[in-house]
């Protein structure tokens, strides 16, 4: 599972970083935001791109798990 | 591609994406003591595109100021967008542009070209607009910023507001959304030029020719679709007539690749923040969330946003398609009787 930090970013930067990231084409990502837009786009690039996003808060944190749809 | 210059990376979330959230700006507000004086015909407690003022005569004074950090790279067009921006808040009263002063802030290191270039723009946009650029102050800061103080004349009988929609009338939109998306989309340098040329043209533009032809037709309230979105200024529009809007999803006019970039994230964090403080008086139950992502999106230099009367509003809309300047014009909804909701967007059934 890739691990992507993106915390201290905004827009569209976290966004641009999981696109990167997934043209790897890895089944699994995990990537952490610090704010309410990168969450909201992140969680459509995720699902744009075929995967399944749940959302984990903490603290001022998002943690996005994407997993790719069987 | 877009063409890397000074300005490329301040242009992060910029434009009107960059305005204050209505909830932030009301509660700062709120602690203001209003004044009254029966020449103020509207001032800040109308939440309005401008100040109107009574001078003698039937004569009304319409001042406005507006500034953003670059939505784009290009200083000249950077200067042309804002320029257009702030005189479009002079049309949206249903105003005439006479006299404009420059606001600028610069980083000390920007290149005297660069700065020459986006007040040029502005000017060019000022001239355009049939007024005189006559000062401004300049200033250094970390982040560009610029835009104007503009003051416009309207007759008092010609002066539109926000507020004044009544039910039955036809809402019209002038230009098309998806600025704030594009925008975005295109500091991932995902968004084809002949598109950005299209949108960044859009922005630019005057919403003079609008304001020309709406004058024709008898308009009840209008307004910009500036930073607050598409539901967010119908919303004020709605609350400030006392009644409810009915949208036609399908109707809506819109930059057709911002579908998919919202689809992909390409959001700016302004349109979260339209739709935090609006969505709790929009009914949109069974919209695609990427069209409500457009309907939220912060737009910069967008159109103008009018009711009149639905009898008028066949005639209004063959005007406006006649000039290549509001070609995109569209009826996008009704006016109805106030309702559970402000705003109620439909893609189905609509009535």
């Amino acid at each position: 599972m890739k691990k992507i930090d993106a915390r201290g970013l905004s827009c569209p930067e976290p966004v641009l970083l999981l696109r990167r990231a997934l043209q790897k084409g890895e089944d699994e990502y995990v990537i952490l935001v610090d704010n309410g837009a990168a969450k909201e786009n992140c969680l459509r690039f995720g699902e744009y791109q075929g995967y399944k996003v749940e959302i984990e808060a903490g603290g001022d944190d998002f943690c996005l798990h994407l997993k790719k749809k069987a | 591609m877009m063409k890397k210059t000074e300005l490329s990376s301040f242009s992060a979330c910029a434009g009107c994406a960059a305005k204050m959230g209505a909830t932030a700006l009301r509660e700062i507000l709120a602690g203001l003591k209003k004044q009254s004086d029966p020449r103020l015909l509207v001032g800040f407690d109308h939440s309005d595109d401008a100040a109107a003022y009574e001078l003698c005569g039937e004569e009304v004074l319409v001042a406005t100021t507006d500034f953003f950090p670059p939505p784009v790279a290009d200083p000249y067009l950077y200067g042309q967008i804002a320029a257009a921006n702030a005189l479009s808040d002079i049309y949206a009263m249903g105003g005439e542009p006479r006299l404009a002063l420059n606001i600028l802030a610069v980083p000390e290191s920007l290149s005297k070209e660069t700065v020459r270039a986006i007040v040029a723009g502005g000017a060019e946009r000022v001239q355009a607009a049939g007024a005189l650029l006559a000062g401004g102050h300049t200033v250094f800061a970390e982040t560009p910023l610029y835009g104007l103080a503009v003051w416009g004349c309207v007759k008092k009988e010609n002066l539109w507001t926000n507020g004044g929609a009544r039910p039955g009338d036809a809402l019209i939109l002038t230009k098309a959304l998806g600025s704030g998306i594009i925008t975005v989309a295109a500091q991932g340098e995902l968004v084809e030029p002949d598109v950005l040329k299209k949108v960044y043209g859009r922005m630019a533009r005057l919403n003079k020719t609008a304001r020309d032809v709406l004058q024709n037709h008898g308009v009840h309230a209008c307004t910009d679709i500036t930073g607050f979105g598409l539901l967010g200024h119908t919303l004020e529009l709605a609350r400030a007539g006392g009644c409810s809007v009915l949208l036609d999803a399908a109707a809506i006019p819109f930059q057709a690749e911002a579908l998919d970039f919202a689809r992909m994230g390409f959001i700016p964090a302004g349109a979260y923040r339209n739709r935090d403080f609006a969505a709790s008086h929009v009914e949109a139950a069974d919209i695609d969330r990427a069209l409500k992502d457009i309907c939220y999106d912060p737009q910069t230099g967008g159109g103008l946003c009018c009711a009149l009367p639905e009898k008028e509003a066949e005639a209004c809309l063959k005007e406006l398609h006649l000039h290549p300047e509001t070609a995109e014009a569209a009826l996008i909804g009704r006016v109805v009787d106030r309702r559970e909701k402000y705003i109620y967007l439909k893609q189905k059934n609509f009535s």
